[in-house]
């Protein structure tokens, strides 16, 4: 006589134990209808030689949510089905033979609400390790009203930033103190002080400025605050300095944040390095203490730039709306760094738009409405100088920060020339745009009459007239790749 | 001598006439309701400057908006006057573009007060020379 503990073996063929393909464990099912509360991702999968792509689909959609490698019969005491993610969809990517986009739907009651730690752990926790896919990139996620709704978003976004700084129409001006790393505290202060008079909005700290041997961090906040107040009874605005509160602890961040405060900063600084669970913590404490977060993407190349692996930024861009943030950095296009003109696009009108529709030529793979979660505003910074001004007006917009660091401090006549130069350079696309000219083509006239007035200007397109960064981008687009832009 | 930096187009030559109307008339292309108002204190917090009327809705053109501009200026030659432009779009719902139009004729600028606090925190206020000096209407 067997024991109990045989006798009771369920004998249904789908909860026999061992192992079954993925696809047959109810991880795949193509005539899914997706419910409008549904999250929905998008990935690009490389399945690894001789594996099936639509197995690889439900072995991400297994992994991702219920699934373990073998059969488990305490699936038997839940609703399973309900928890299991569904592969409904899967397609080859244009020109190539080896990567296919596999769509999956995920109930919405799988996710903690206004949590994105949690979302991620469940969406990119484990199955970017899985050994049966060589490569897996989220491309894009649809998050459903109801979800949106139960995190914050923005604080103040573009629209309360706007109103608190009193800058309309026009794309707001900052710069990096530069150089990075070394700069005393009360050196540091006169570059704020110097760029704020030349006519910038903002000055900003770098994502590795925090509290050095050179400068701790009392010492910058202190002296940056006398630069602000200087500078803002000397041209009559509004003036800020994101200071970098990115720390070891919370409890590091919580005090710089608090003491920022308490010296009158509109703005605070977070790095992306800080993880999603503080950026929502920061994003918390501004919004009850009426300061604008900045988020510089510190680190997002490591995972965003490969086109194979990874996380597409504009997925980040998402998340980083939902936590709360008012600005993040999402490139230039034109400047130095990463950015195909398409993509970046695209980012920019995830961060923007307050209803998305699907146009995979911006790499938006989704139609989504963003349920009233402000705007979160733009931030271009990374090799750019006035000379590109007509171009980084037609990529990018008015709803942006456009921050030239070497760009305002590197002018050969001061920092205040470097800065006036910018925002002469600025007001007159601005104005040239409005007024319906071709500023595209006309764009280097466009500069050039400006300067006749504004000798800074002239200096400026003289020195960097024939800087350009002309390579190829990494990350382009499926259905229409382009070589990044630069200035000619 | 002070230049105030407010506005979109503040470090540019002032504006003729003629350039003030095209940018309405984008504003106008747009749909955007144009409101003029005047100050003499452009203290960088004073976000109410006084109206020169109600916003102008639905206006047909451009030349309509520059009559109450130059209505505006006779009656305050020598205060800062400044167009804003707002758009009721779902997502905005706010100023779209404001830009100075006027400025008196000598800006004296601002006044830093350092209040010294613990520590070496400082307390600053900004104050305005003209409105220290005389009352209000009676600054420039």
């Amino acid at each position: 006589m067997s024991d109990a503990s045989e006798r009771s073996r369920i004998k249904s063929e789908r909860y026999e134990s061992g192992v079954i393909p993925y696809k047959k464990m109810g991880y795949w099912d193509p005539d899914y209808t997706i419910k409008e509360s549904d999250v929905l991702c998008l990935f690009r999968l490389t399945p690894q030689p001789g594996v099936d792509p639509v197995e690889a689909a439900a072995a991400v959609a297994g992994e991702s949510s219920t699934a373990t490698w073998t059969v488990v019969w305490t699936d038997l005491l839940t609703a399973c089905d309900v928890y299991r993610a569904k592969a409904y969809f899967v397609e080859e990517v244009p020109n190539s033979s080896t990567e296919f986009f596999a769509f999956i739907a995920y109930d919405c009651d799988l996710f903690e609400e206004g949590s994105i730690s949690n979302l991620t752990a469940s969406i990119i926790g484990n199955v970017f390790g899985f050994k049966a896919v060589k490569a897996l990139r989220l491309e894009d996620m649809r998050l459903p009203f109801a979800y949106l709704k139960t995190f914050i978003g923005p604080a103040a976004g573009v629209i309360v930033e706007r109103e608190r700084l009193d800058v309309f129409g026009r794309p707001l001006l900052g710069a990096t103190v530069k150089p990075k790393l070394g700069l005393s505290g009360k050196n540091y202060g006169r570059v704020v002080y110097e760029g704020l008079k030349g006519g910038l909005d903002f000055l900003k700290d770098d994502e590795n400025i925090n509290s050095q041997p050179f400068m701790r961090w009392r010492e910058r906040y202190l002296y940056v605050m006398e630069g602000i107040n200087r500078a803002a009874a000397k041209t009559g605005a509004v003036k800020g300095s994101y200071l970098n509160v990115t720390a070891a602890t919370m409890e590091d961040m919580y005090e710089r944040a608090e003491f920022a405060r308490e010296l009158g900063s509109v703005i605070i600084m977070i790095d992306l390095v800080i993880g999603y669970t503080a950026i929502q913590s920061m994003c918390i404490w501004g919004r009850k203490n009426d300061t604008i977060v900045h988020l510089h993407r510190a680190g997002h190349s490591t995972y965003t730039r490969q086109k194979s692996h990874g996380i597409n930024f504009r997925v980040i861009c998402k998340w980083m709306r939902m936590s709360g943030v008012d600005h993040i950095h999402a490139g230039t296009v034109v400047g130095k760094l990463e950015g195909d003109p398409k993509a970046v696009k695209g980012f920019y009108d995830t961060l923007l738009l307050t209803k998305l529709k699907e146009d995979r030529t911006t790499g938006i793979y989704f139609d989504m409405d963003w349920a009233s979660l402000r705007k979160c505003l733009p931030v271009a910074s990374g090799g750019i100088h006035c000379g590109q001004m007509h171009q980084l007006t037609e990529l990018l917009g008015e709803d942006v920060v456009l921050q030239f660091g070497g760009g305002t401090i590197g002018h050969p006549d001061g920092i205040q020339a470097g800065a006036t130069a910018n925002r002469v350079a600025l007001e007159s696309m601005i104005l040239a745009k409005n007024e319906g000219r071709n500023y595209i083509k006309e764009g280097p006239q466009i500069l050039k009459e400006a300067s006749k007035e504004c000798r800074p200007l002239q200096t400026a397109l003289d020195l960097w007239k024939s800087i350009t960064f002309e390579y190829a981008s990494t990350d382009t687009m499926d259905y229409e790749a382009t070589p990044t832009r630069s200035a000619s | 001598m002070t230049r105030i930096q407010q506005g979109a187009f503040s470090l540019s030559p002032d504006l003729t006439d003629a350039q003030i109307k095209k940018q309405i008339e984008y504003c106008s292309k747009n749909k955007f309701a144009i409101a003029i108002e005047y100050t003499d204190d452009p203290h960088p917090r004073n976000c109410y400057w006084e109206m020169w009327g109600l916003p102008l809705f639905d206006l047909p053109d451009a030349s309509a908006i520059l009559y109450e501009l130059n209505e505006a200026r006779k009656a305050y030659p020598n205060q800062y006057i400044k167009l804003n432009a707002f758009n009721s779009t779902r997502g905005v719902e706010s100023t779209a573009l404001s830009f100075i139009v006027q400025r008196p004729a000598f800006e004296p600028g601002f006044y830093l007060n350092r209040q010294e606090g613990k520590g070496r925190n400082i307390i600053y206020t900004i104050q305005s020379y003209a409105v220290q000096s005389a009352t209000e209407g009676s600054r420039y």
